[in-house]
């Protein structure tokens, strides 16, 4: 079917109409796109290949994640909407999380079972740290006492909370720790409990967010019961503008499909722009999926996912891709060409608008961080920001890097084009903060001594992944979500700003 | 928790039919819609546990069926995409739900984050529990996070039931894992016709189940919870699985 430049409304809700032996598609989705009216230039939506009859003998090709899943369960081929029981790789739990899934675990399968396999489960703490709070450090005490009883094979512990680098296991953020520790691998099945554990599917994997409960269950038994997700398909072509970033292009894709496009399948993702993404920038794009409600993301796995990996791990895998003739429950096509640099405004990821349109918002502080925006290139692109503008930034600006090799890269990577400057340098140089020592930080407001967190009403333009109400830390808290170009740029303003700016 | 009696909480209600006997073929409990598919293998998938002497409150078995049936309280009308940082904010999830006095804790911080607008509070301050039985939501409830101490603190405040167009599926998943709140889809906007403080009742009926708000009058359909119902009962996932015979039961 010709794919022309089209209102969507009549083919979005179509398609997701059309009967693939999927339920009735959420009210949302119905109802925004016959509210919604969608840029003509940049998105046309083409109708959904046809799926193959599921009787008889015809096998039907299979997605990605459809295939991932097969794998894991055994089978040779599930179509969407299969409940299935799935085997499990990895499973990643932190200091939130941790002794609540293990309290469940002991209560269920008794005081003395011992965990499926202490080599499958990768225990980081990395919510609440660097606080003075009883229970938060309590919770990482508790989960050593676990890991030590269990065997835990991974378990990035920190006792010295005074300073980071003297714990030589502490890692940080839990998403961007298992990349760089080397869990993420092809074709896998990881599970965390935490909803950002989609950002594992720019490896080509299956990766969701699970509650204590399953998780529980996993610990016990090393499988779960998945429904098999029907995928929504996104292209993005085109050459990459040098002021975009993948930030912009998750925030563009989330305005467009809301904050329940996406609920309960997967966002897969390719294109020649997305071939051209670094690792940590795929990681960004797959980080938000769970901000549209999707259940995974995933990005087909090639040179530069291989190079990553095997950098990391020697660990063996198996790459699958989506067949040529299987069903896509929608299909998004993006020129990233004509893509502007956008914000989330308050108080929702879908609550998009272009930067260059609230420049008259005034902010109050800017916090780059987060498994979202505090990763070494995050930080890269905002130092190269600064160092092009060469100004003071006007307003607080706040940096926590994601991990301990985070930290370092700041302290001791040249920023090309900067002459031999490092992050640390350039950011001292623009009066900014000092780089803190890496945790999710305020990403999600945490204890009330937390570093940067929002304990006033005052507008923060962020790095991070949500801005609900209260979601830093003050209720009336205003977050404008944007990348670390736009982030960058709105600390030298003081108010929303477009990178271009700055930048060309 | 679903399973406390609400007759106590009005005797006068009639009891509804008991309903038909049969031991289920264990299907998914994440199941919201009709099964595609009916073959599950049921061998069990762990061994015997050893005999717990867990500390840990177990919570009640399934309550008689006739009470299971319906809850009767007051309404607690919120928004569209209420997300888990409004549920329960980041600041009490050092709380863990599988400690008791945690669990309580958790309850009295219910739907705390929510702004001001809403003059009503879920739980007044210095309580534990709540005077609202039936929370009416709109699209995408309980969006956000994974954290399971969403469903947990609700249902430890002592909600019943939460009546939504549309849930986030981490959130669903978790209500019925851990068999703390029963999450029912309603076919038109609850939301808009409610307000804070109606009486209503929610039956729950094979094939079709109701919302009936006695302050108003109006009667609504919700979607039939299908297979997550009695795993909800059963007060979430193990035990249900130990119902099914999918797992061994515990010792305690």
């Amino acid at each position: 079917m010709a794919s022309s430049v089209i209102s969507s409304s009549p083919f979005l809700c179509k398609s997701a109409q059309k009967d693939l032996g999927f339920p009735k598609p959420s009210q949302i989705s119905v109802h925004r796109c016959q509210k919604r009216a969608i840029s003509r230039k940049i998105v046309s939506v083409m109708a959904p290949q046809r799926s193959s009859s599921a009787t008889g003998s015809v096998k039907t090709g299979m997605t990605m994640t459809e295939k991932i899943l097969a794998k894991a369960a055994e089978k040779s081929q599930v179509v969407p909407g299969d409940n299935i029981w799935v085997n499990v790789d990895v499973l990643m739990t932190h200091d939130v999380c941790g002794p609540g899934a293990f309290g469940i675990f002991k209560r269920e399968f008794g005081e003395k079972a011992k965990v499926w396999d202490p080599e499958k489960i990768v225990v980081i703490p990395d919510h609440y740290i660097f606080t003075a709070d009883k229970r938060a450090n309590r919770n990482v005490d508790i989960m050593r006492e676990h890991c030590r009883e269990q065997n835990i094979k991974y378990f990035y512990d920190i006792t010295d909370l005074g300073d980071f680098r003297a714990n030589p296991d502490y890692k940080g953020v839990c998403h961007v720790a298992l990349a760089q520790e080397g869990h993420c691998r092809p074709g896998e099945v990881l599970l965390g409990t935490d909803s950002h554990t989609c950002t594992a599917g720019a490896f080509g994997q299956f990766a969701t967010g699970i509650g204590n409960t399953d998780a529980g269950f996993v610990l016990g038994t090393g499988k779960i019961l998945l429904k098999v997700p029907p995928t929504m398909r996104f292209i993005l072509d085109g050459e990459m503008p040098s002021y975009l970033q993948a930030k912009d292009l998750i925030l563009q894709i989330i305005g467009e499909i809301s904050v329940a496009g996406a609920t309960y399948k997967t966002m897969e993702f390719s294109g020649t722009t997305i071939e051209s993404l670094t690792m940590e920038e795929r990681m960004t794009l797959c980080n938000m999926v769970v901000e549209a409600g999707g259940k995974n993301g995933v990005i087909p796995p090639d040179a530069t996912t291989f190079n990553y990996v095997e950098n990391r791990t020697s660990v063996p895998f198996e790459p699958v891709y989506s067949d040529g003739n299987a069903s896509f429950i929608a299909d998004y096509r993006f020129d990233v060409s004509k893509l502007e640099p956008v914000v989330a405004k308050p108080h929702s990821p879908d609550n998009r608008a272009l930067a260059r349109e609230c420049k008259d918002v005034k902010i109050d502080r800017v916090y780059i961080g987060s498994c979202t925006g505090g990763k070494t290139e995050d930080f890269m692109a905002a130092a190269k920001l600064f160092h092009a503008a060469g100004k003071q930034v006007k307003v607080p600006t706040f940096l926590v890097p994601a991990t301990q090799k985070v930290w370092m890269d700041v302290y001791a990577l040249p920023v090309p084009g900067a002459g031999g400057k490092t992050c640390a340098q350039i950011f001292e140089e623009a009066g900014c903060d000092t780089p803190t020592s890496p945790s999710c930080g305020a990403c999600l407001g945490g204890p009330a001594d937390t570093y940067a967190r929002l304990n006033e009403p005052q507008v923060c333009v962020s790095t991070t992944n949500r801005n609900f109400p209260g979601r830093m830390g003050h209720k009336e808290g205003q977050i404008y979500l944007a990348s670390p170009y736009t982030a960058a740029a709105s600390a030298l303003t003081g108010h929303v700003t477009d990178p271009r700016e700055f930048l060309q | 928790m679903a399973a406390a009696s609400l007759r106590s909480v009005n005797p006068t209600l009639p009891r509804t039919l008991p309903s038909p006997t049969r031991s289920p073929p264990f299907q998914s409990p994440f199941l919201r819609f009709a099964p595609t598919s009916t073959s599950f293998n049921l061998k069990p998938l762990v061994t015997p546990p050893a005999p717990s002497s867990s500390p840990f409150v177990t919570r009640s078995a399934a309550a008689s069926p006739q009470e299971r049936k319906t809850f009767h309280g007051l309404c607690y009308v919120v928004g569209d995409n209420i997300d888990t940082d409004q549920i329960i904010p980041a600041e009490f999830l050092t709380l863990v739900p599988s400690n008791p006095e945690e669990y309580q804790k958790l309850g009295s911080h219910a739907l705390v984050g929510l702004p001001a607008s809403y003059k009503d509070r879920f739980v007044e301050p210095g309580e534990t529990k709540t005077k609202y039985s039936i929370i009416i939501g709109g699209e995408n409830f309980g969006c956000g996070s994974s954290r399971e101490h969403a469903p947990v603190c609700l249902g430890a405040a002592g909600a019943k039931a939460v009546v939504a167009q549309s849930y986030a599926r981490i959130f669903f998943r978790n209500s019925v894992a851990t068999g703390e709140i029963y999450p029912l889809d309603s076919e038109v906007r609850v939301c808009d016709e409610c307000s804070t403080g109606d009486v209503a009742t929610v039956e729950l009926r094979e094939g079709d189940s109701v919302l009936i708000n006695h302050t108003t009058g109006k009667e609504y359909k919700l979607k039939a919870i299908g297979d997550a119902g009695p795993v909800i009962d059963a007060g979430g996932i193990f035990a249900y699985a130990r119902k099914a015979g999918m797992i061994p039961s515990a010792a305690a």
